[in-house]
């Protein structure tokens, strides 16, 4: 058993007695007595919670990443160096984001204010900040009530970059790398390894085990249904599984490199997981949600499951005895259920360039643009030779069970000239492909509509452009240009 | 006077703390010594006889003090903050799924919930009433109908050139406040109760935690840090957490905290209303409005609430800024098995305004004119169009003004013959422009409310501790305060703290609501000032040695006969001088009265105008939309600090656009809240917000009679969303090719969207 032990605000802290399950939030708020982090809805979607860490970016350095501290619990953070909006202020000044919040008139009732500003502060130190539309994703995830966000946003746009030569940025330096972790409190068990033969020791002697290792999802359990998980087993501290390489035209992602780190590597090499990575999540989501996960949780709609599913990605599952490949088509077996036997983890995703005939595009429609469950999500891939369809991949969330692939409407297409004929042929074998269900998010109608049109605009889209992008702000999740 | 802040933008009063998160919370407090917390354990059916209920259980488990349910109260177990017809804790029966059955009081939230498990309570489920046409198919209402009619509305419609005939609804809106509800009771001695409440209301708090617990309202105090929003969802409903709370430390004699996470927040507290009505509007030739008569329905939820006040306000607003010449119009609120429904920003104003909205659409869209030109050509004016439905006179109607100059500044008749030739050539996208007036009545309706107290301490080294009715929930209301204070005594900003408001500092408060906040409290502190400079002038004279009539206090001195004296001096000097340095001061709004039997009189002390043009492009495949553009021109008067006015302006835009296009409150048939939660209930994000807003305050717009020319802002803008709907009915017509009227309903998800496209296409 060893203490956890991390770096908070300047102070190393100690934590012996807390129960794995306590998230950082509670700890801060009660333990800590440090009530200027917030909690807003307990799920990672209003970011009140907002902390930062220092962790990897996508080209190995450390880097600032704000997370939601609502959904990480406090061994999480061991062995890191973890900043609060308590530890801002150097020699009583104003840290430069919470000078421009003050200066813009960013607060009104302040209570979203301590995540905005954690959330302006990776966005300062960042270096990859350099598009308009990553301002909208940087903030997305801390809802406002009160400013209608325009200030925030010129006190964003204001600090986005800015790198100020001081005490973070010296601290930029220190080692993020999670460490081994082996911490028993409360009658509960959390197991950190940092190497796979280690791990699959834990998960021999340990039967009652839960695999985690962002807890963007299963945090939930713990913050809604209050879950006092027995075993927790973490895979964070294992370095090979958070490698990503792209060799031989095949990159390999592994199952726990953050998606933020994802999106960052893969916008100009594997363009249509980038455009479903922009509005998968918050910005503090995928600082600590990662593909396993994604595709472990096996949602009927994983956003990531159907652009890995058009993009022909293969899963590496890995057990005590040695790793073996599924396709994704395969991986998903019924709802919430997957191909992993026990004892056994995704070890990474494989997923090959797009061939240069190929179109492809993702799709994510929801009721609010960022930080929303989709209503349907969508991976389209057609591989036209000659003018002839020879290879189609059709996959959809929010349409059944688990995310599927349309198949009878990929073989309407096959062998087809890629026409607007074919292409409505393949849009009238949906209507009846799928019988998704209707609830809060849409109805039966408007999904298999949506599921629909999707088809009929990437036939749209990929007339100019085959693997096309989002443009900056634009009005839907198809047709990027406006009158296309 | 130089240094006055007055009408200078500034920052928010606590923009630091809020930034460092120094800004303490009712959660956030200090946590007194043997604090227990309270766990309501609330019905999960709609309708229910409770058969039995049996906390002996959960009692005996580890860390609980106690099980409470209606018989535990000592004092009244009915609640209201106008009718007391809401049983605290469910009686015999629960009236919604939410209803509190029981409070768990134990050490830890932990230890609550899993008590909470060992609670015995059965119930048998009752068949409930969960929509508005189920209440008025079955005749139940919470109200009589309030009618205000004027003019011969059949004979209008007989003689009509167009009559639209139809229906309009709208949705519910979670207040979605980022602080929930919170409430910490303090137990004293000889009964005493000090209650640290997240309210917009603390005298309401005070008088029903009296109520609850069998008190005088002397023996509670109800004191209010700040909140982190309100929004109306803590004006009545903050009390039955504070009255839990004080239950708990009553029964246990130790501190006692309740505060609810996000979703028990979502399912157990009330929303905006959600309103049907069944409409005739009548339109002569030229396209004015000749008669309106509207049915229109809230569902008040399973008690009274303020349902009765929000019904009125919907009433007195269904005419916005038009014209009618003739009407009839009478609301009703229905009882329905959901949450009791309550005050939200716009306060009925926005619901009622829809159903008029919704006419000049149609019959725009019908008659094939730009409904900017309707709306504009039905804009109040000049007498005899100058004379509400309910009689009162609206002396200067600025809302022909403010379009004039947005008109101009929005750039509009281009813009909109610009997207006429985009949608013509553009298959998938299309876009959308409106026009979108408000007229807004300020006061609280119920006229008694419209008074005010403050409370103004000056210490001798100088400085002051600034006291009002009024509670901070982000709007600025101390920062405008404290300006008025500061620009009295010609001392700066820094010189003067505002207090947190306190019941026995500042007795029988009216709720900070109804956008009344700075208009109310603001002529209050200046009475206060006045007393005190009243007295401070003679002594500054005598220091000075000049007349009292030169005695002028400015950049933290007094000054006088060419000489000059530090403002601390003078404040030594005065109680040297044995003279008062603490005065009261209190304000109540004159003139305003209503009869609603007759459906007459002048309810509103003045109106606040706005306008917006809006610009909406729209996707025909999936039915999202983006809001393109907006540019705002609103009459905050002479406002007292045009960044915190502007801020209010743009948030409440912002929040009226998510309540009509993206904020969906969903019950399942059961009355089941299906949103409960950030995840479910989507609020806008940034993305959501335009990259081009340019909002304006009205210039020379001094408001005759109010606090230093100002006027109330915080609820108007709310309104000048809705010109989204008549943005996105533009873009949607452009998909048809035949024209017409457009089928959208109300919130415009991108579902709601995509359906009326698909309408427009095929219909």
């Amino acid at each position: 058993m060893d203490p956890i032990t991390f770096n908070l605000d300047g102070e190393q802290v100690v934590i012996t007695d807390h129960s794995p399950t306590t998230t950082a939030l509670q700890w801060l708020r009660g333990a800590q007595r440090k009530t200027g982090t917030k909690e807003g809805c307990a799920e990672g979607d209003c970011g009140a919670c907002t902390i930062a860490i220092l962790d990897h970016d996508a080209h190995g350095g450390p880097s600032w990443r704000s997370i939601n501290s609502c959904l990480v619990l406090v061994p999480m953070l061991h062995g890191r160096t973890v900043v609060t909006v308590e530890g801002l202020k150097t020699d009583g000044e104003l840290h430069p984001v919470q000078d421009a919040m003050v200066r813009h008139m960013g607060s009104q009732c302040g209570y979203c204010t301590p995540g905005v500003v954690m959330t302006m502060f990776e966005g300062c130190y960042r270096k990859d900040l350099d598009a308009d539309w990553k301002v909208d994703d940087q903030m997305c995830g801390t809802l406002c009530r009160c400013t209608g966000y325009r200030p925030i946003r010129d006190a964003a746009l204001e600090t986005k970059g800015l790198r100020p030569d001081d005490r973070f940025a010296a601290l930029e330096f220190s080692s993020p790398v999670p460490r081994d972790l082996t911490y028993v409190a409360a009658g509960q068990r959390y197991f950190q390894p940092s190497s796979t033969a280690a791990l699959f020791d834990v998960l021999a002697t340990n039967e009652d085990a839960r695999i985690v290792c962002g807890m963007t999802d299963l945090g939930l359990d713990v913050t809604k249904k209050h879950v006092a998980f027995p075993c927790l087993v973490s895979l964070e501290a294992i370095p090979e599984l958070r490698q990503m390489t792209h060799t031989d035209g095949v990159w390999r992602i592994g199952a726990t490199v953050p998606l933020s780190e994802v999106e960052d590597r893969v916008q100009d090499g594997l363009i249509p997981l980038a455009r479903m990575l922009r509005y998968f999540g918050a910005r503090q989501i995928k600082n600590r949600a990662t593909v396993g996960g994604n595709l472990c949780t096996a949602s009927p709609i994983g956003d990531l499951a159907p652009a890995l599913l058009a993009l022909g990605a293969t899963v590496v599952v890995l057990g005590a005895e040695g790793e073996r490949r599924v396709p994704l088509s395969e991986f998903f077996l019924e709802y919430r259920k997957t191909a992993l036997q026990p004892g056994e983890i995704l070890a990474a995703v494989e997923v090959p360039d797009v061939p240069a005939g190929a179109r492809c595009a993702t799709y994510k429609v929801s009721k609010r643009r960022e930080l929303d469950i989709s209503a349907v999500s969508a991976g389209l891939y057609v591989m036209v030779d000659d003018g002839t369809v020879t290879e189609a991949r059709l996959a959809f969330g929010g349409m059944a069970a688990t995310p599927a692939r349309a198949t009878s409407a990929e073989q309407a297409m096959v062998g087809q000239p890629w026409t607007h004929d074919t292409v409505e042929a393949a849009v009238a074998c949906l209507a009846t492909e799928f019988t998704p269900f209707s609830d809060h998010r849409g109805t039966a109608w408007y999904r298999t509509t949506v599921a629909q049109n999707l088809l009929r605009g990437f036939y749209e889209e990929t007339h100019t452009v085959r693997q096309p992008s989002l443009a900056y702000r634009h009005t839907g999740t198809v047709l990027t240009e406006a009158g296309a | 006077m130089s240094t006055s802040p007055l009408h200078k933008s500034s920052s928010h009063e606590s923009a630091v703390e809020h930034v460092t998160g120094d800004a303490r919370y009712v959660d956030d407090l200090p946590e007194p010594r043997d604090m227990l917390v309270g766990l309501p354990i609330y019905s999960p059916h709609a309708r229910a006889k409770i058969v039995s209920r049996d906390g002996t259980v959960a009692r005996l488990l580890p860390g609980i003090h106690a099980v409470l349910f209606a018989d535990d109260v000592p004092g009244d177990n009915l609640i209201g903050p106008i009718v007391h017809d809401e049983p605290l804790f469910a009686e015999d029966e629960v009236l919604c799924v939410g209803h509190t059955v029981a409070l768990i009081v134990g050490e830890s939230l932990v230890q609550c919930r899993a008590a909470a498990e060992h609670l015995a309570i059965e119930y048998d489920v009752l068949e409930p009433t969960l929509t508005i046409a189920d209440a008025i198919a079955a005749e139940q209402f919470h109200t009589a109908p309030h009618r205000i009619a004027r003019g011969d509305v059949d004979g209008a419609i007989e003689a009509a050139a167009e009559v639209i005939r139809g229906t309009a609804s709208n949705g519910g809106q979670d207040h979605f406040y980022l602080e929930t509800q919170a409430a910490l009771a303090l137990p004293g001695e000889r009964g005493q109760m000090h209650i640290y409440s997240s309210t917009q209301h603390p005298t309401e708090i005070q008088k029903l935690v009296a109520l609850v617990l069998g008190k005088r309202a002397a023996d509670v105090v109800c004191e209010v840090p700040r909140m982190g929003g309100g929004f109306g969802g803590k004006e009545s409903q903050a009390s039955q957490w504070a009255a839990f709370a004080a239950l708990g430390a009553q029964v246990t004699g130790r501190p006692c905290k309740v505060w609810l996470d996000r979703d028990r927040d979502m399912v157990q507290t009330g929303n905006r209303h959600p309103f049907w009505t069944r409409y005739e509007a009548a339109f002569d030739e030229t396209g004015r409005i000749t008669a309106l008569r509207a049915n229109i329905y809230s569902d008040g939820g399973f008690s009274l609430d303020l349902s009765g006040a929000v019904l009125d306000r919907a009433v007195f607003h269904l005419d916005n800024a038009y014209y009618l010449p003739a009407c009839e119009l009478v609301g009703q609120v229905c009882k329905t098995n959901l949450p009791s429904n309550t005050a939200f920003r716009g306060f009925g104003g926005p619901q009622g305004m829809v159903v008029v909205e919704d006419a000049i659409n149609r019959y725009a869209e019908r008659t094939g004119q730009d409904p900017a030109v309707v709306r504009a050509r039905n804009h109040y004016g000049d007498a005899p169009r100058n004379t509400a439905p309910y009689g009162q006179e609206i002396p200067d109607p600025r809302v022909d003004r403010v379009w004039r100059e947005l008109k101009v500044s929005s750039d509009y008749e281009q813009r909109r013959a610009d997207i006429d030739t985009f949608n013509a050539t553009s298959r998938w996208v299309k876009r959308g422009i409106a026009y979108q007036p408000v007229k807004f009545g300020i006061s609280f309706t119920a006229s008694m409310l419209n008074q005010a107290g403050a409370l103004v301490l000056i210490y001798t080294d100088g400085t002051i501790q600034l006291n009002h009715g009024g509670t901070e929930m982000g709007q600025g209301l101390h920062s405008k305060m404290v300006a008025i204070c500061a620009h009295a005594f010609g001392v700066s900003t820094g010189q003067i703290r505002a207090m947190n408001t306190r019941t026995d500092k500042i007795p029988n408060t009216s709720p900070t609501a109804a956008s009344s906040g700075s208009d109310l409290n603001g002529q209050a502190v200046q009475d206060a000032c006045d007393q005190l400079l009243a007295r401070m002038r003679p002594v500054a004279a005598t220091l000075l040695k000049c007349d009292e009539e030169g005695v002028t206090f400015a950049d933290d001195a007094v000054h006088g006969g060419g000489a000059s004296v530090p403002f601390t001096e003078l404040t030594l000097a005065c109680w040297l001088g044995q003279v008062s340095l603490h005065a009261a001061g209190f304000y109540r709004t004159p003139g305003i009265h209503y009869d609603h039997a007759t459906g007459s009189g002048e309810p509103f002390f003045y109106f606040a105008y706005g306008a917006s043009v809006l610009e909406v492009e729209v996707n025909g495949l999936t039915g999202e939309h983006r809001l393109q553009r907006v540019d705002i021109l609103h009459d905050a008067g002479n406002s007292l600090n045009p960044s915190i006015d502007i801020g209010q302006v743009e948030g409440a835009f912002i929040q009226g656009y998510g309540w009509l296009t993206m904020e969906e409150v969903i019950y399942s048939d059961t009355g089941v809240l299906k949103t409960p939660g950030a995840s479910t209930y989507k609020v806008p994000a940034m993305g959501d917000v335009p990259l081009q807003m340019n909002v304006a305050l009205l210039s020379q717009a001094d408001q005759f009679s109010t606090i230093h020319g100002s006027k109330a802002v915080g609820e108007p803008p709310f309104m000048l969303a809705l010109g989204v709907v008549t943005a996105l009915r533009h873009a949607i017509g452009g998909f048809s090719t035949k024209g017409g009227e457009v089928e959208l309903a109300i919130p415009a998800t991108p579902e709601a969207i995509l359906r009326a496209v698909v309408n427009t296409t095929t219909a």
